[in-house]
């Protein structure tokens, strides 16, 4: 790893400021892209801010009609969260098939949506309960928060403070996870809310994006797997890599979808 | 650049200097001598760098050291009371759950970590909760079979 100057903030306030007057900074959450990213010399940043003193964005609420989740909430918190267990239990399923024990002890909600990995979990999550995320300067709304592989809707040295799910009324989550990375080759989130069904899909694309096909064939609000059993996914744009062929992860997709609502 | 940094290790204060990007693997092992935690993948898969960082499993080689400013650390040489072993390493002798040792020292730090989020393990939740370290003798197995019943010991 190229050495860089190391800093920690004690507020939100002073990771931004800190932020800002570095040439090319890094915010340090849990650190497990980051880290390993920085050890294969993938990045070379001059400063790391280190967000682990925070505990201000730490947390998990109930806040009218939606779960609000802190940034910096790890993996493991929002899996053992009786509130998320019994308002999103689908979300608290989502966050305990990421990495494993010890990666989901250090890995946080806002580490992973701010990377926008292709095949993160939680983007899936985000999309398909029509989330806000709140950064320290605007509301996101999940539709325009995704842009592209490893790209998001933030601007530089925004800081993302809480992710807001709408409780739905149903919802579901299933992946058919890598052997190896467990990594998902393809996931599937569907919702059910009072604005109507949303299906997001990550691990095939670019980053997670929404399946439509499958929302009009819900959209009465009844999630019976038969209706969408013959739509046929075309595999144009999708990932095509030795983990996968773009046709596989296009079959995958109805797959999952079933049986994220089995 | 050089940084200071102050840690609680096994209960004792410890102090160093180092470098922004020095990982707390490299502290324990390079600063402190503490060998007994392994750098098996360096790319935080296998596990084999296991340590308890404020009670909770977590992979040193994907840790900076100056993060864990002020951290209360735990590792492998931090479990037994003189010669009294854990009850996990007991189980992990009396079970021959190892073959090489090189994965060892991290399966018995997740193992309670394991045991600490779920008391009573089944064999299937086990085997689930492994998940992040491997073994390459593949002796899972007599791994399994030790956790299970340092649990049963731990739960006296």
């Amino acid at each position: 790893m190229y050495d860089f100057s190391y800093s920690r903030a004690s507020s939100s306030d002073e990771a931004i400021s800190k932020h800002g007057a570095s040439d090319d900074a890094r915010y340090l959450a849990g650190g497990m892209t980051l880290i390993p990213v920085l050890k294969q010399r993938l990045d070379q940043p001059s400063d790391v801010v280190d967000l682990g003193d925070l505990e201000d964005l730490r947390g998990i609420t109930e806040d009218s009609g939606a779960i609000v989740v802190k940034a910096m909430t790890t993996h493991h918190q929002v899996h053992s969260s009786e509130l998320v267990k019994s308002r999103i239990p689908a979300l608290a399923d989502l966050a305990g098939t990421i990495g494993d024990p010890m990666v989901r002890n250090r890995g946080t909600i806002g580490g992973s949506l701010a990377n926008n990995d292709p095949a993160a979990s939680y983007p899936s999550a985000v999309l398909a309960l029509n989330a806000t995320i709140n950064t320290d300067k605007r509301s996101i709304p999940a539709d325009e928060f995704f842009t592209g592989m490893f790209d998001t809707a933030l601007e530089e040295g925004e800081l993302i403070v809480a992710v807001s799910f709408p409780i739905p009324e149903q919802a579901g989550y299933k992946h058919f996870p890598n052997p190896a990375s467990r990594y998902p080759i393809v996931g599937s989130f569907v919702a059910k809310t009072s604005d109507g069904v949303r299906v997001a899909i990550t691990g095939a694309g670019a980053c997670a994006y929404r399946q439509t096909e499958f929302e009009e064939a819900w959209a009465d609000g009844n999630l019976d797997p038969d209706k969408i059993k013959d739509i046929k996914i075309s595999d144009e744009g999708l990932n095509s890599d030795i983990h996968a062929s773009a046709e596989y992860r296009a079959h995958l997709i109805n797959v999952m979808t079933r049986r994220a609502i089995g | 650049m050089s940084y200071s940094v102050k840690m609680t290790v096994n209960g004792k204060e410890v102090t160093g200097e180092v470098e922004g990007r020095t990982l707390l693997v490299q502290f324990l092992r390079e600063h402190l001598g503490l060998t007994g935690t392994h750098v098996g993948c360096d790319t935080s898969q296998c596990g084999a760098c296991t340590i308890h960082m404020n009670g909770r499993a977590v992979k040193s080689c994907a840790l900076l050291a100056t993060h864990c400013e002020g951290q209360d650390i735990l590792t492998i040489e931090g479990l037994a009371d003189g010669d009294t072993l854990h009850p996990m390493q007991e189980a992990f002798r009396e079970h021959h759950a190892l073959q090489c040792g090189f994965c060892t020292p991290g399966m018995v730090m997740s193992a309670i970590g394991i045991v600490d989020d779920n008391p009573d393990p089944s064999h299937d939740e086990i085997r689930h909760a492994l998940e992040g370290n491997i073994c390459r003798c593949t002796g899972y197995h007599n791994i399994v079979l030790a956790i299970e019943a340092a649990a049963q010991e731990m739960n006296k």
